[in-house]
């Protein structure tokens, strides 16, 4: 599984010294070998994993200016330019590249495929070794802070000590606030967005109605289909298909879609998508089922389900932070109800009374939850003036490349 | 990018260095930047417009976005050292409550407010008959923000019946001078623009 991907690359990214020889954009895997294998939460150690991840600018010197960017529930590594598995762009365009906010003139920008995923990081569709056929079922259940325990592997093996910022939206942000809470000290600024420190029984709930669509599907075989040589596509694309309509808003449908009508001008009296919405979210859907795999599905919704950062900590989310010395900027959207402002401001309360530096901002929005992905000016804003000042601070004051 | 208003050494006066300080509808953060850099203070803010809390973010100070009325619930008790509001006690729905959280958060509160007791503002409303406008009351009372405007007595009631402990009472004039009110609150009431307040609980 390792040699997947046309840009592998085991020596790890080059350092900013040779100037113009480094390609800004790349992808590499790192391996965690059977000597020092990855402990789970849930209890079993796991070994080989590979982790695939891309990296955009360059690193400087001190290996003052790396980012980590940590991705959400179906997202991957390719944070920008093409991405050569599914041939789709990059799913923050918005956020990342030359002169934008997480600008790859000034930062080294890394962003692995987390734990469990599909998209070339050890998950439930590679091979067991024990058994020479793909986990399946047999992949170990895992959580946030496993797929954080993964990353803190691969920044170690970067040798970077300290993360200039560490972000990401909706699961990613779950991420963030592992990240700080576990590794405090190699985290120098936060940016959780759009996310919650535990899921909501509403949360729970839309997972489950995803869960049971996958394990209805008869072509799931109880997870081993890639013996069966299927795909629980049906399943996985009614998944989808829910899940997608948690990540809008009402308005945000209702503006793109109202009652329209889908290349006809009556309603047909049967079941095809005579509505815009339907055709819409079928092709979601079926567009789904192409790129992701149904068992990651299941594993990472899972690990989600299982997010409660308080729970370690006594049930007092504020005690996972004290002493911190990180700096946050947490921003939420007025009309996301998957990930809604008050969970995002119950991690800010935590700050607040752990005594951290904490900023926030609820940007308006009628996007729903994935105005995170869009191009919100606001959230650019307000992000964009944290990590100056930030970088400020950090004598982070000239640019890696030259534009 | 930085103004530094008139008032604000007045307010940095009621600030030991060094102190954990919050300023309540801290604006572009200009106040909290002057004490940080006046008093080495450790700094936060809260500030009702994205505006004023990107603007501040932007200078690399920690501010939430939040309402004072609702929001102070949020911050532990004794959280902070000083918690500040400056010129903005007669903007909120309930003032009584916001000066109540300020000093369950912090050991101390510092309120600043403009004297409706103001000759001038008296002056006014009995000479026009219509709702005072002076330079501190420069909007017309249909656009104003302003709806518990309160003078120097009212305030000095207000903390008697909330049993605080008055530390510091002055009056500024728009240069910025203070003048203690002293002995004779009557006479502040009348002659002060601006009446600023250092409050402790008994």
């Amino acid at each position: 599984m390792t040699t997947e991907g046309n840009a592998a690359d085991k020596s790890g990214p080059a350092v900013a010294n040779a100037k113009g020889a480094v390609p800004t954009s790349s992808h590499h895997f790192f391996t965690i070998s059977e000597e020092a294998p990855l402990t789970l939460d849930s209890g079993p150690t796991l070994a080989p994993v590979t982790v695939a991840y891309q990296t955009h600018g360059e690193l400087n010197q001190d290996k003052s200016n790396a980012i980590l960017v940590c991705h959400a529930l179906t997202g991957d590594q390719f944070l920008t330019g093409r991405n050569h598995l599914t041939d789709r762009p990059g799913w923050w365009e918005t956020m990342v590249g030359p002169g934008k906010t997480l600008d790859t003139d000034r930062y080294f920008i890394i962003c692995s495929n987390v734990l469990g995923g599909c998209m070339g990081t050890t998950g439930p569709k590679d091979i067991d070794k024990e058994t020479g056929k793909p986990f399946g079922l047999n992949f170990p259940v895992i959580t946030i802070a496993d797929m954080v325990r993964l990353q803190k592997r691969l920044i170690d093996h970067l040798g970077i000590e300290q993360l200039f910022c560490v972000t990401g939206g909706s699961m990613g942000g779950m991420q963030v606030l592992q990240w700080a809470a576990n590794y405090p000290d190699q985290v120098y600024v936060a940016a959780p967005i759009a996310t919650a420190a535990r899921h909501s029984a509403q949360n729970i709930g839309f997972h489950e109605v995803g869960r049971q669509a996958i394990m209805a599907d008869p072509n799931w075989h109880n997870g081993d289909y890639y013996s069966h040589g299927v795909v629980p596509k049906r399943g996985l694309a009614v998944a989808r298909m829910a899940a997608h309509i948690t990540y809008l808003s009402e308005a945000a449908l209702q503006n793109k879609f109202d009652r329209n009508l889908q290349d006809r001008t009556k309603v047909s009296f049967g079941f095809d998508a005579d509505f815009q919405v339907e055709s819409y979210l079928r092709h979601q859907g079926s567009s789904f089922v192409d790129r992701f795999d149904a068992n990651s599905y299941l594993y990472i919704t899972r690990a989600m389900d299982y997010f409660d950062m308080a729970a370690e900590y006594d049930g007092i989310l504020a005690n996972a932070f004290r002493g911190t010395k990180t700096e946050f900027c947490i921003v939420s959207f007025t009309s996301d109800w998957l990930y809604p402002t008050t969970e995002n401001k119950a991690i800010v309360r935590a700050l607040n009374a752990a005594a951290a530096r904490v900023s926030f901002v609820e940007v308006e929005s009628d996007k729903g939850h994935d105005a995170f992905l869009l191009d919100e000016p606001e959230m650019f804003t307000t992000l964009g003036g944290f990590l100056r000042a930030a970088a400020a601070r950090r004598g982070l004051t000239s640019p890696t490349r030259g534009r | 990018m930085s103004g530094i208003r008139s008032d604000f050494p007045v307010l940095a006066g009621m600030v030991a260095p060094g102190a954990r300080v919050l300023d309540i509808g801290c604006g572009d953060g200009d106040l909290l930047d002057f004490l940080q850099r006046e008093r080495n203070i450790d700094g936060r803010g809260m500030e009702l417009s994205q505006d004023g809390v990107n603007a501040s973010v932007s200078r690399g100070l920690s501010v939430v976005q939040g309402d004072a009325d609702w929001d102070l619930a949020d911050y532990p008790d004794g959280a902070f050292d000083v918690v500040i509001l400056s010129q903005s006690l007669q903007v909120l729905h309930y003032p009584r409550l916001v000066l109540e959280q300020m000093l369950r958060i912090g050991l101390r509160a510092i309120v600043s407010f403009p004297n409706f007791g103001y000759w001038r503002v008296r002056w006014d409303l009995a000479t026009s008959g219509r709702m005072p406008l002076t330079s501190d009351l420069p909007v017309p009372w249909y656009d104003t923000a302003n709806i518990h405007l309160c003078t120097i007595l009212d305030f000095l009631a207000l903390c008697e019946a909330m049993d605080l402990r008055i530390e510091q009472g002055l009056t500024l004039d728009r240069k910025g001078n203070a003048r203690p009110i002293g002995a004779n609150p009557g006479l502040a009431n009348l002659l002060g623009e601006q009446g600023v307040f250092l409050l402790q609980k008994r």
